[in-house]
């Protein structure tokens, strides 16, 4: 049984046969409609996350399966002190599948040993969200038309940023891949990402502070949000947040087709006016994200669809 | 004048843990759990060496097969292990480190799984052997001797 607990469980060819499932699964969404008839998901989250319950939720509806689960540790028996390896235990027994996401680093690991039925790590604390990377992915190869030869602009807190240093442990695996790390000297790529993965595998990068300089050159920017609860005093963040904000005077820098992607939610760095310009994506990537969740799900659970 | 020495005795059967670096044995004694041993251990800490100055030394008399030695190689490879059958060297033991370590080490990270879930075992994997990197199965956060 396959269960998905990081981006790199799947090698680059399986990859892109999901991908290719969920470009089918969007050109032409009444053939899947009733794939998953009868299967239940449950959904499993110690701590709130509505955009990705929802997308989980949405993708098994699609599929025309049926959902379960709840959606904070309060409404579950970890109230009452039950372990992830007894409550998935009790989970197997009920569902065909399941999505689950934990405040703590390898819950879903414990929940993959015990289980009888896949397991999706939908975010582990600060580790993995494996469907976020997927998502990302399959907007870049939908949008763009590919994987490679791209130089990628990342933006804002690449230090704490999950989903930054799996996109770029994602990305590493294509040919001819260049990253621009624009970033406040405090909110720094990593050295654990830099040495470990960009150096160690000879990939370009150049580390700069102004958006500015970097969007003439860049196929694709990716930003993220500055997050509140990272930080370990209220100063930092407000002197942190608002430090990158894009907006359509920085937009006129950019080369016409370079597509801006964000996981969401946006606080102030994407000004409201960038959304009406043809290469703010990132509803569109809400979009794919269901695509792949749909794609992720019928592939777990072995099903295929003539 | 007779000089104050220590002296142990040959083993029969067993193991002689040489060139242990001075003040690491009971750690071992520890991590090999020979304390649930049923047979002969003894511990030399401080001997003379001229490669190492001081050095510890455990001879453990037990048949060769009811130990399970490879988490030496994680403590310190430089160990030597000689297998001793009718009181003679008969071979020694090639310490690698291991892939895996459960229950020896643990997680230190906070936000991990092993904070919090009852009975988990603890379980490090080598991740990088040229600079002997081991990581947390679960949040796969780097071990850090220094901070054990």
């Amino acid at each position: 049984m396959r269960h998905l607990m990081s981006p790199l469980d799947f090698s680059v060819e399986e990859l892109n046969q999901l991908m290719d499932l969920a470009n089918d699964i969007e050109a032409h969404p009444e053939k899947y409609a009733h794939a998953c008839a009868g299967k239940k998901l449950a959904t499993l989250f110690y701590e709130p996350s509505t955009r990705t319950r929802l997308s989980h939720e949405a993708a098994m509806l699609n599929l025309g399966g049926n959902i379960m689960g709840f959606s904070s540790a309060a409404s579950s028996s970890a109230t009452k002190g039950e372990s992830v390896s007894d409550t998935i235990r009790m989970i197997s027994c009920y569902a065909d599948i399941c999505a689950i996401r934990h405040p703590k680093e390898g819950a879903p690991m414990v929940a993959c040993q015990h289980a009888t039925i896949p397991v999706i790590n939908a975010g582990d604390g600060g580790h993995q969200h494996p469907t976020q990377t997927l998502t990302d992915l399959l907007t870049i190869r939908s949008l763009k038309g590919r994987l490679d030869h791209l130089k990628i602009g990342l933006c804002g807190d690449l230090k704490f940023g999950r989903t930054v240093h799996s996109l770029i442990n994602a990305l590493v695996r294509y040919d001819n891949i260049e990253f621009v790390l624009i970033s406040p000297e405090e909110l720094r790529l990593p050295s654990y990402v830099r040495k470990d993965v960009l150096d160690k595998q000879h990939i370009p990068y150049e580390e700069v502070v102004r958006l500015e300089d970097a969007l003439p050159e860049l196929d694709l920017l990716y930003m993220t949000r500055v997050q509140k609860e990272r930080f370990f005093n209220e100063e930092d963040y407000v002197r942190m947040k608002d430090f990158y904000i894009l907006d359509k005077k920085k937009m006129t820098l950019a080369p016409e087709d370079m597509l801006v992607l964000h996981p969401l939610p946006r606080v102030n760095e994407i000004s409201v006016e960038v959304d009406e310009d043809p290469r703010a994506v990132y509803f569109k990537q809400v979009q794919y994200g269901v695509y792949v969740r749909m794609a992720l799900i019928l592939t777990l659970l072995n099903i295929k669809v003539e | 004048m007779v000089k104050n020495t220590l002296n142990i005795g040959k083993i029969s059967e067993g193991f002689v843990l040489d060139h242990i670096q001075a003040g690491k044995s009971m750690e071992i004694y520890k991590h090999l759990r020979l304390d649930k041993l049923d047979c002969c251990v003894a511990i030399i800490k401080n001997a003379k060496s001229s490669k190492m100055g001081k050095k510890d030394i455990i001879k453990i008399e037990c048949p060769i097969d009811i130990i399970d030695l490879d988490i030496l190689g994680f403590i310190d490879h430089n160990i030597t292990v000689n297998i001793i059958s009718d009181e003679q060297i008969v071979s020694k033991k090639e310490l690698r480190l291991p892939k895996e370590i459960k229950n020896v080490i643990k997680c230190k990270n906070p936000r991990c799984i092993t904070s919090i879930e009852q009975e988990l075992d603890h379980v490090f994997v080598l991740t990088d052997e040229e600079n002997e990197v081991y990581r947390c199965k679960y949040c796969e956060e780097k071990y850090d001797s220094s901070q054990s």
